[in-house]
């Protein structure tokens, strides 16, 4: 049982439905978060592969970034934006085609990660110029106050954290959707387009954070509550607590950031270079690019990695990768995989044995127990192209 | 003459049960704990022959999410595990007072026993938290 108080813990628009639902709450990033409902982490995930789970990720830090000077004016006024994000993130922004969205990661000086974030172009032309950005929840004040303090005078930042902000994942998620955003199943993945939901318009994105189809709705909460409640009598559809929300990001190979990715990891050895597009690559304009580039061209000294440990003990973060004598990595998150019924675990070890197949030892309070270096994700992902 | 006693079970407020039966007890852990830990994917046993004082950590049982330990409710040594668990584990939530049994400790201390809880008084206590 944890110790932390209740008391300063935020709560989202959706609290009283968790309570309603019979969730087992803890503090999570600043707020009082279900971690899991009755059903239970193991059927929760399961449901979620098989059907459609509705998590409430409302403590994340939803908010738009919009130029100083007004918003409207087609794609120069998206080039101007871009540009000034570009100063803080090594992805192409500016590329971006109205309504697309792309995985991106705020870097430091060094080109260690800050956070991993979403950064979306609005579709309408009114609406170029701004961007739609989703951050980590417990990262939101830092990353706000980067912004905030690099592109002062030049873009204004609003924040959209008190508004719900829910995913729902699952190959049913799309049918489930398509009753309620008629058009939504046109979308791709990393797409959006907006929605008037009783006369407030709400963003819906065709993404998500568990390997599965599935989308992201912004919403105010006036309009946002009976949405979320009647797509809750759905019997598709089941509400998923941040345990299976880790059990299932864990499965699709997908980072943790504070866990997998932190101020002294680059992006190169986190194995996403795929953030960092040709053009900002050749330009080398981003914070931190000399190493960036370096790892890059001539390897990183560790590398993110899948393992498997080969008998039933998971591996928890913090444990200790050897060969032989040698220790050669640390595990940055590990458990049990519901779907691929063994446990998982990701974790940086030196490059030279970051090889697929290769036998490892993990140790586990104290025995050795024996694990291979393995292909991410352990479950395929099962996004709309 | 032999006197024979029936077995007794008594609980701890770290949710563990032993039932005494002459000088062994049989360890496990209770509906309560089992149902607040989830889902358990694995239980690390201790070795037989081992010996723990009252409040060692004892066994390990892991859910989808967390590891947490089970310490032992009383002294002794262990004289038998419960391999059912290791390919097995989720009897622990299946049947957590029979079937899902972690293993029979050799009483070290008889005395530890008094200051264990009986079956109401547990209850008592579940009702607190």
């Amino acid at each position: 049982m944890s110790d932390t108080t209740t008391e300063d813990l935020k709560r989202t628009p959706l609290y009283d439905l968790h309570v309603e639902c019979g969730a087992k709450l803890v503090p999570f990033a600043g707020y009082e978060m279900p971690v899991q409902f009755p059903a239970g982490v193991m059927e929760e995930h399961n449901w979620t592969r098989q059907h459609a789970g509705l998590f409430d990720v409302s403590h994340m830090g939803p908010c738009f970034l919009s130029l100083e000077e007004g918003i409207g004016g087609g794609d120069e006024a998206h080039a101007k934006i871009a540009a000034m994000v570009e100063e803080l993130v090594p992805s192409d922004i500016t590329s971006l085609k109205p309504g697309q969205a792309r995985l991106t990661v705020l870097l430091n000086a060094e080109g260690g990660i800050l956070d991993d974030l979403i950064i979306t172009r609005p579709i309408g032309d009114e609406a170029q110029g701004s961007l739609y950005i989703v951050v980590n929840g417990a990262m939101k004040e830092q990353d706000w106050g980067i912004f905030e303090k690099a592109l002062a005078g030049r873009a204004v930042l609003t924040r959209a954290d008190d508004r719900i902000l829910f995913a729902l994942q699952g190959p049913e998620a799309v049918d489930v959707m398509t009753d309620f955003f008629p058009g939504c199943e046109e979308l791709s993945f990393m797409q959006h387009m907006p929605f008037e939901l009783n006369g407030t318009r709400c963003i819906v994105s065709r993404c998500g954070y568990t390997g599965e189809d599935g989308f992201e709705v912004l919403v105010q909460p006036e309009a946002g509550l009976p949405l979320v409640k009647e797509m809750m009598t759905d019997e598709r559809v089941m509400p998923i607590g941040l345990g299976a929300r880790d059990s299932l990001r864990l499965e699709a190979g997908l980072c943790l950031y504070g866990h997998d990715l932190d101020p002294a990891t680059s992006p190169i050895e986190a194995d996403l270079g795929w953030v960092i597009q040709k053009r900002r690559r050749e330009a080398g304009d981003f914070p931190g690019a000399e190493r960036i580039l370096r790892e890059r061209s001539e390897g990183p000294a560790r590398k993110r990695v899948g393992i498997k440990p080969l008998e039933r003990a998971p591996a928890r973060e913090g444990t200790e990768i050897f060969i032989g004598d040698e220790k050669v990595g640390i595990v940055t998150s590990g458990g049990f995989g519901p779907t691929v019924e063994h446990p998982v675990a990701m974790g940086y070890v030196a490059t030279a044995h970051a090889v697929t197949g290769t036998e490892v030892q993990l140790m586990v309070r104290g025995k050795a127990r024996p694990a291979v270096i393995a292909d991410l994700p352990f479950v395929p992902h099962n996004y709309k192209r | 003459m032999t006197r024979y006693t029936q077995p007794t079970t008594f609980f701890t407020k770290e949710h563990e049960w032993v039932t005494v039966h002459n000088d062994l007890a049989t360890v496990g852990i209770t509906h309560f704990a089992e149902n607040a830990l989830g889902d358990i994917v694995f239980v690390e046993l201790p070795d037989v022959g081992a010996e723990f004082a009252l409040g060692d950590d004892m066994a390990v049982v892991e859910s989808v999410k967390a590891a947490s330990d089970v310490y032992a409710p009383i002294s002794g040594k262990v004289v038998e595990v419960n391999i059912v668990l290791t390919d097995k584990p989720e009897t622990v939530n299946e049947s957590p007072t029979e079937k899902g049994w972690f293993c029979v400790l050799q009483i070290k201390d008889g005395d530890e026993i008094a200051s264990l809880m009986d079956e109401a008084a547990y209850k008592a206590f579940c009702e607190t938290l």
